[in-house]
């Protein structure tokens, strides 16, 4: 088959050349080589539409309202406000679906997600949008529905799009990396599919977002980009394999393993040892993940495995970036009960978030303009000097309840 | 179509992985050893039980058409063992168990153009954003950017030549959807919103576009007889915040829509704490379809960094150790007024100290 009208894409064309696999080429071939007209028609349309984009340097998409039925959100709704010259994208929404926490797929199922969206949708698809989302993207209102009512009989949901719980995502984790202090899939399903409805049906100050890192390398950018990261770590002492510590020494030298694990430790934690074994103070390490992603033979994680929860990362808009805050410095997750009540950790977080945000304020923002310490007597949380990176420096404060405070602190330190 | 014969959703919301899942990783899920770097583009996973598994991963272009995913599934079933991932940069993910199949598999994905590498201390694909493709409020386009930078940092892609890993970003406004990297370029609007006072009452809700505006420049007006808002062009930062709850407010501007480059933004808690990036060069022509100029400018850092940087040190950390001067002496950027911040926090970002480099 072939479009039925193909547009000059002089501009477009440029991006053809170079060795990086080109997008255009592929929008070309769905263009030019794909069996269903509407696929050759939408792309033919969605070409000359961006071409304009790129003769003006302008965006001609609006959004508007497109749902499915029963649901307010998961749809980016796209109508063109330049249909006139380019019918046949006039509309072009795209769905956004939740994958599987760590992205996996079997090439069975994205061939089979592939024959549903060629009967409904453009044919053009991203893995993964910035939140995480499978983008189906480019179909019209009827293609969304039937396209959802397809997947969505074979497992697959849609996203959060809007103020609401948006799709989550976590690392590769333990299923593949030795770093991982958690099961980052379980931890992803318990808490965002515990707010489906929130997911479903926008109705909160703004975006929610979880992010899971299975350590605190943090490959998610958790605590820079989700209003509750849950970081893998641990509390016992680092393993250490001294064998191969001493292999390390005789394949990457002495000065190596000095100037780039020893010294590089950022609480001096770490020691060369006369014999050439290497000496952890565990009480001062940081669980920084530096040692151990240079020496990974040699150095690993403990065992007493649990997770950190900072509250509160987002990006510029409105007040400027924010990182998470941590909230919960140590949380072990192992039994079910303890997954419920990293549950329900969530949940009043974001009830007492919805119930004194401003409109389109996000977590983060919030807790700035409020005070760490409101918040966390919202939640009926303790303070913990590892929430903070230093004490107050201010004396500008009213601090007549203090021995009370001292007493809960000695109280809670004698419980623990 | 009646409400009744609608077909009710399955709340399924996030599906079980491990139905995905590459066997061996099932088998030995949360019990892997150590990881070895065999070649660039290529990882090594040996588990307790002496089980390993050999990752071999691929950047592609991200929009990816039906005909790609299906080379790439094709190539999963002749070559991998019938399993795919995608990292959060968007690249392809293969796993095998036998170490045989690494080499084949290697050949046959660049024998179809794709590109292996992206590992370890390498320059990974730009994680973007839709851009004039697909979004409503874009002022360039992610896509293309990445496109042309990739095209030229495909050698850093595919070794190992950086003293850290390398993240890049690009955005299409400041709302930053790309997220912080190494490097980022994103869209910086230089100048106020162009606003269309016939449509403001008809498309936009006011007061919100008046509490969305950061430094609270927006207010109700009566244009030619009909409500709308006006923008104090003094107190305007030209963010573009007002823009998508009010489309008439335009913020988009062929000439005026800038690029800007941003350095040293880092997830990881290695070494230091997580880090934001911060301004190193701004009005940078958007200049489609190539974008030459910011291109060249990301590709100067890079070579400095390069140059310069000690093992393991990422963008940040080598700012930080060699210090602002010397990184704009290095790179022949220019240092402006506009570098020294002054929102709320700034001073936290001042010299207060004599530490000065000479």
């Amino acid at each position: 088959m072939a479009a039925n009208k193909i547009y000059e894409t002089p501009m477009l064309d440029e991006l053809e050349k170079g060795p990086w696999p080109s997008f255009i080429t592929g929008i070309k071939a769905l263009r030019d080589n794909h069996e269903s007209q509407f696929i050759n028609d939408m792309t033919s349309s969605l070409l000359g539409q961006l071409e304009h984009s790129y003769e003006t340097r302008k965006g001609y998409w609006k959004g508007g309202t497109v749902s499915v039925f029963g649901y307010g959100g998961g749809i980016i709704p796209r109508f063109s406000e330049v249909a006139a010259a380019f019918p046949e994208s006039k509309e072009f929404h795209t769905l956004r679906v939740q994958p599987t926490p760590g992205n996996y797929y079997t090439t069975e199922m994205l061939n089979k997600l592939g024959d549903s969206w060629e009967k409904h949708g453009s044919g053009l698809v991203t893995f993964h949008g910035q939140t995480g989302n499978i983008m189906f993207i480019g179909t019209t209102t009827k293609g969304t529905q039937a396209f959802f009512d397809e997947i969505n009989e074979y497992g697959w949901d849609l996203g959060g799009a809007g103020p609401c719980v948006r799709t989550a995502m976590s690392c590769v984790g333990a299923a593949r990396c030795e770093m991982s202090n958690c099961n980052e899939h379980a931890i992803q399903r318990w808490l965002v599919n515990n707010f489906t409805d929130d997911v479903h049906r926008p109705a909160l100050p703004y975006k929610f977002k979880f992010k899971i890192s299975g350590c605190p390398n943090d490959c998610q950018n958790a605590i820079e980009r989700a209003d509750f990261a849950v970081i893998g770590t641990w509390r016992d002492d680092m393993r250490v394999d001294q064998a191969e510590f001493k292999n390390y020494i005789e394949t990457k030298g002495r000065q190596y393993i000095i100037d780039n694990v020893i010294t590089r430790c950022p609480t001096q934690a770490l020691a060369l040892n006369d014999d050439d074994t290497i000496a952890v103070d565990n009480r001062n390490c940081v669980r920084c993940m530096h040692c151990i992603n240079v020496l990974p033979k040699a150095l690993r994680t403990g065992t007493d495995k649990g997770v950190t929860v900072l509250i509160g990362g987002k990006r510029t808009l409105k007040i400027g970036d924010l990182m998470g805050t941590v909230v919960v410095p140590f949380k072990k997750l192992e039994t079910r009960d303890d997954y419920e009540e990293l549950v329900e950790l969530a949940e009043e977080v974001i009830d007492f978030w919805a119930e004194n945000a401003l409109e389109h304020e996000r977590c983060g923002e919030m807790i700035e303009r409020i005070g760490l310490v409101n918040f966390l007597e919202g939640l009926d949380i303790d303070v913990n000097p590892n929430m903070v990176s230093n004490t107050r420096q201010s004396s500008y404060v009213r601090m007549d309840g203090w021995d009370d405070e001292a007493i809960k602190w000695f109280e809670n330190q004698a419980e623990a | 179509m009646a409400m009744a014969d609608m077909r009710p959703p399955i709340e399924s919301g996030c599906p079980d992985g491990f139905q995905y899942m590459h066997p061996a990783m099932r088998r030995n899920f949360g019990q892997w050893k150590y990881h070895t770097d065999p070649r660039p583009g290529v990882l090594c996973h040996v588990a307790e039980s002496g089980e390993t598994v050999y990752t071999v991963k691929c950047g592609t272009q991200r929009i990816l058409d039906l005909f790609t995913l299906r080379e790439l599934t094709s190539i999963g079933d002749e070559y991998a063992d019938g399993y795919i991932r995608f990292t959060i940069r968007s690249n392809v993910e293969y796993t095998v168990t036998d170490e045989a199949k690494v080499e084949p598999l290697i050949k046959a994905l660049e024998d179809k153009g794709y590109v292996v590498g992206g590992t370890r201390n390498s320059v990974t694909t730009l994680s973007h954003t839709q851009g004039w493709l697909h979004c409503d409020i874009p002022g360039t386009d992610a896509s293309g950017v990445v496109k042309s930078m990739m095209d030229e940092l495909i050698d850093e892609f595919r070794q190992w030549n950086m003293p850290n890993r390398v993240h890049l970003t690009t955005s299409c406004c400041q709302i930053n959807c790309g997220g912080q990297g190494d490097i980022a370029i994103n869209v910086q609007h230089t100048k106020p919103p162009k606003i269309d006072h016939s449509q403001v009452s008809n498309v936009c809700e006011r007061p919100s576009v008046v509490a969305r505006c950061p430094v609270a420049a927006i207010r109700p007006a009566l244009v030619d007889g009909k409500p709308s808002l006006e923008v104090d062009e003094k107190k305007c930062i030209c963010c573009g915040a007002c823009f998508p709850p009010c489309p008439p407010m335009q913020i988009n501007d062929a000439e005026h829509s800038k690029l800007a480059v941003w350095v040293g933004g880092n997830h990881s808690n290695a070494r230091g704490k997580p880090t934001f990036q911060k301004l190193v060069a701004s009005a940078i022509p958007n200049n489609p379809p190539r974008w030459p100029e910011a291109t060249a400018i990301v590709k100067q850092i890079l070579k400095c960094y390069k140059e310069d940087a000690r093992d393991w040190e990422r963008v940040g950390e080598w700012v930080e150790r060699i210090g602002w001067p010397r990184f704009f002496e290095l790179t022949g950027l220019p240092f402006t007024k506009y570098h020294i911040d002054n929102w709320r926090g700034a001073r936290a970002s001042l010299n207060a100290s004599t530490h000065i480099r000479f």
